[in-house]
């Protein structure tokens, strides 16, 4: 079979899955909607951008106010069903964000792992390797647990400190411009483990906000809104599209560098690319959801047994299962009558059926 | 004549303070190829290097149709020169088809996703030429060595370039794989083409490529016609051994024997070398009791899955080898008789005799043979009566043993063999 047909079919399958699960997802919670009423709502809230126009606002950045461009998107809304009011808000305003935001983190964790499984050649790698999960801890925690000392809000705090980390973890790596990737994946452990150490000692001085820091550390989505999702999905998404035409390139790394090197393949800038659009691609998802462990460690390793090695395939079935992972557990996070974070569910369901998929391929296999 | 295809000229290089390569100059032309010999450490495998772009060079250049390597990118020089890695293991599992058209990589542009007509056509040819084409759907980790490397010989091809660089292709095969790759690469070479291996094995080099290049000590020694490099005194200072050279009688191509000065060596066979034919328990027994009483067993031609197959593997023996189903590959047949001409004896160990008799052809050309005969003959003789015959004639003039007595019965052999016939 053709690959863009393979590529074509899977995409379209696990796209109508994941519209699928969403609207399931936006019918359960405390007020228990019916399926027709979320899906009139979901489509009342489809909007198709008709202008854009940038106004300069005021940002405060370090407690001062700085002029600040923002993007003005008007919409034009085509649906307008007839329901009740408190149903659309339910669905408009307190699920749907959450969902879209969990299916969005989803799909970047899923992407970047896969990313970083053949960047790594290594099914144990996964989008927090490099330290990009505990340098966004580190920022999310101080501004938790010492909110003068951090001049910005948290997601920004958190964003700024997995990229920072990322970057150091590269410099440190790279000698006379080659970063061998044992080396990186050993300088992303140590650095990781230091950072684990400031995170900790941050915890103890957080004193009444610990809860608060922890919740976040475990990953979750409570409370998530419009603007979180304005403000992740466009990155994510730009992210992500400049990732595909690389998949190939991935493929050619996977059989090793020097192979990849007399296959025309500029290895080392390359790698630097790919390395910092996962990373980005982490940081914008941690930022806004917390360290979310496992999505990007099972989902492209459980798609790899199921479609096979090809990038092309692996990389877009890997962000959609993602996001589909996301929603589902986020919804069994939520239905929960004292919410759990969703960082618990995920490792929770995610570990064992994913030891189940490798017992059935090995026994397989025999 | 004309211009090269390939030139290097005054490399050198150097890791750290060890110089590998030392101002080497070097020239291929269309329709050659070119074996890279010497000993390990020479710098066979970093000159290949700085052919094919993966190292620069420190000093010198290297060219490609008159193309300096400095002058291109990574992508130009890609579609200059093709690369068989030594390493073909790979631990995802791509198909095959997959592998191939990753040699398309350097033709391709950034927006492609899927492949064009030309790449189509060309991954077509290649897996043709390399007769991979009933394998194209097959996971490249479930191949045997001698397959995955048919896979990137077509990965090469499909790369389509006019110079191909084989790094060791025959380290890691079976006899009898070696000399089909080698044979495919002969083939290949011609319309333009050109390839330059690097080749640990001189008499499988002498075999196949036009024209040899001795290098040691990071220096091209020699260069010529196989017959001109494998002599005693060019090879004795690069090998830092004596050697004794000669032509094999059925390739009619140079032989060469190390150590042939310090007396283990008696008429160019070494005593110690015992062919084995036969698989099963007793040819696995028989392989590792000879191993054991340390003589140098080879064995085949054995069957893939034969558990005499996996006791010569384990133990590094030497083996020509076939599918587990159907007649015996020819080419493996050839490989087993080139193993057994370097024995001194040969152990008929059980083994079968099918319609072609090539077991017993093996047998008969053998100094001295031992037979091990385990089952009764009538269980292994599948063909005609001209057969018990000759197996008849066969045990005659060989020592019986059981496995047991296996070496001392060797040894014996050996003694046989050693003494002019005086009756």
């Amino acid at each position: 079979m053709r690959i863009r047909y393979r590529v074509a079919v899977w995409s379209g399958l696990l796209l109508a899955a994941l519209v699928a699960a969403v609207l399931a997802s936006a019918t359960i919670g405390p007020v228990e909607l019916r399926a027709p009423v979320v899906a009139k709502a979901a489509l009342n809230a489809v909007g198709i951008p008709t202008g854009l126009g940038v106004s300069i606002g005021t940002a405060s950045v370090a407690g001062a106010s700085v002029p600040w461009p923002t993007v003005d998107v008007q919409y034009a809304y085509p649906f307008a069903f007839q329901i009740a009011p408190t149903s659309e808000l339910i669905v408009r305003s307190i699920r749907l964000p959450r969902i879209v935001l969990g299916a969005t983190v989803g799909f970047a964790l899923g992407g970047a792992g896969a990313v970083m499984q053949g960047f790594f050649r290594n099914p144990m790698a996964d989008p927090s390797i490099i330290g990009v999960s505990t340098g966004a801890a580190v920022g999310a925690v101080a501004t938790i647990a010492v909110p003068m000392a951090v001049p910005f809000g948290l997601q920004t705090a958190a964003f700024l400190g997995a990229v920072v980390t990322a970057f150091v973890v590269y410099l440190l790596a790279t000698e006379g411009g080659r970063t061998p990737v044992a080396t990186l994946l050993l300088a992303g452990v140590a650095v990781q483990t230091f950072l684990g150490a400031v995170v900790s000692f941050l915890l103890l001085q957080s004193g009444e906000s610990l809860e608060e820091a922890v919740y976040w550390l475990m990953g979750n989505l409570y409370g998530a809104g419009w603007a979180d999702v304005g403000a992740t999905l466009p990155a994510i998404t730009v992210l992500f599209l400049a990732l595909v035409p690389f998949a190939r390139d991935l493929n050619v790394l996977m059989l090793g560098e020097e192979d990849a090197r007399t296959l025309g393949i500029p290895v080392e800038w390359t790698k630097r690319l790919l390395l910092a659009l996962s990373s980005l691609l982490t940081a914008a998802a941690v930022a806004v959801a917390g360290v979310i462990g496992f999505v990007g460690l099972i989902v492209p390793h459980m798609m790899r047994l199921v479609v096979g090695p090809d990038h092309r395939l692996l990389l877009p079935t890997s962000a959609l299962t993602g996001a589909l992972f996301l929603v589902v557990t986020d919804t069994i996070a939520r239905a929960n009558p004292q919410e759990l974070p969703v960082g618990i569910v995920t490792a929770a369901l995610g570990a064992p059926f994913f030891l189940f998929l490798l017992r059935r391929r090995e026994v397989h296999e025999l | 004549m004309s211009e090269p295809l390939l030139s290097v000229a005054d490399v050198s290089a150097a890791f750290g303070d060890a110089r590998v390569l030392d101002s080497v100059s070097l020239a291929v032309r269309r329709g050659e190829f070119v074996g890279l010999v010497g000993p390990n450490g020479a710098g066979k495998t970093t000159l290949l290097r700085t052919i094919n772009g993966v190292r620069d060079p420190d000093e010198g250049t290297v060219s490609v149709d008159g193309d300096r390597r400095a002058d291109c990118s990574a992508r130009e020089w890609s579609r200059r020169v093709a690369t068989v890695p030594q390493d073909t293991s790979v631990s995802f599992s791509f198909r095959v088809a997959d592998i191939v058209e990753m040699g398309r990589a350097p033709h391709r542009r950034r927006t492609q996703f899927g492949t064009t007509e030309t790449d189509r056509r060309r991954i077509e040819d290649a897996l043709e030429l390399t007769n991979t084409a009933d394998m194209r759907d097959r996971p490249i980790d479930e191949l045997s060595g001698g397959e995955r490397q048919r896979v990137f010989v077509a990965r090469a091809l499909a790369q389509d370039t006019p110079l191909l660089a084989l790094d060791e292709p025959t380290a890691s095969l079976d006899v009898n794989h070696q000399v089909e790759i080698l044979r495919l690469v002969r083939e290949l070479v011609g319309e333009g083409r050109a390839a330059l291996a690097a080749i640990h094995d001189l008499e499988l080099a002498a075999r196949f490529c036009d024209r040899l290049a001795l290098l040691s000590d990071g220096g091209i020694r020699a260069v010529g016609p196989p017959e001109s490099v494998l002599r005693s005194e060019v090879l004795d200072p690069a090998f830092e051994t004596t050697t004794a050279t000669a032509t094999n009688p059925v390739t009619g191509t140079p032989t060469v024997t190390a150590g042939a000065g310090d007396g283990t060596v008696v008429d160019g066979d070494d005593a110690r070398r015992v062919h084995v034919v036969g698989g099963g328990q007793a040819g696995a027994r028989a392989i590792a009791t000879l191993r054991d009483a340390g003589h140098e067993p080879s064995a085949g031609v054995l069957r893939d899955g034969d558990l005499a197959l996996e006791t010569a593997r384990s133990l590094d023996v030497p083996v020509a080898t076939t599918p587990a189903v159907g007649p015996a590959d020819p080419d493996a047949i050839a490989a087993a008789h080139d193993l057994a001409a370097d024995a001194a004896v040969l152990v008929f160990a059980d083994a079968d005799i099918g319609p072609r008799q090539w077991t017993l052809d093996l047998a008969e050309g053998a100094p001295s043979t031992v037979l091990i005969e385990a089952r009764p003959l009538a269980e292994r003789l599948h063909a005609d009566e001209r057969a018990r015959g000759r197996y008849e004639r066969l045990r005659e003039r060989s020592e019986t043993a059981d496995l047991d007595a296996l070496p001392s019965a060797v040894d014996t052999a050996v003694a046989t063999a050693e003494r002019p016939a005086d009756d």
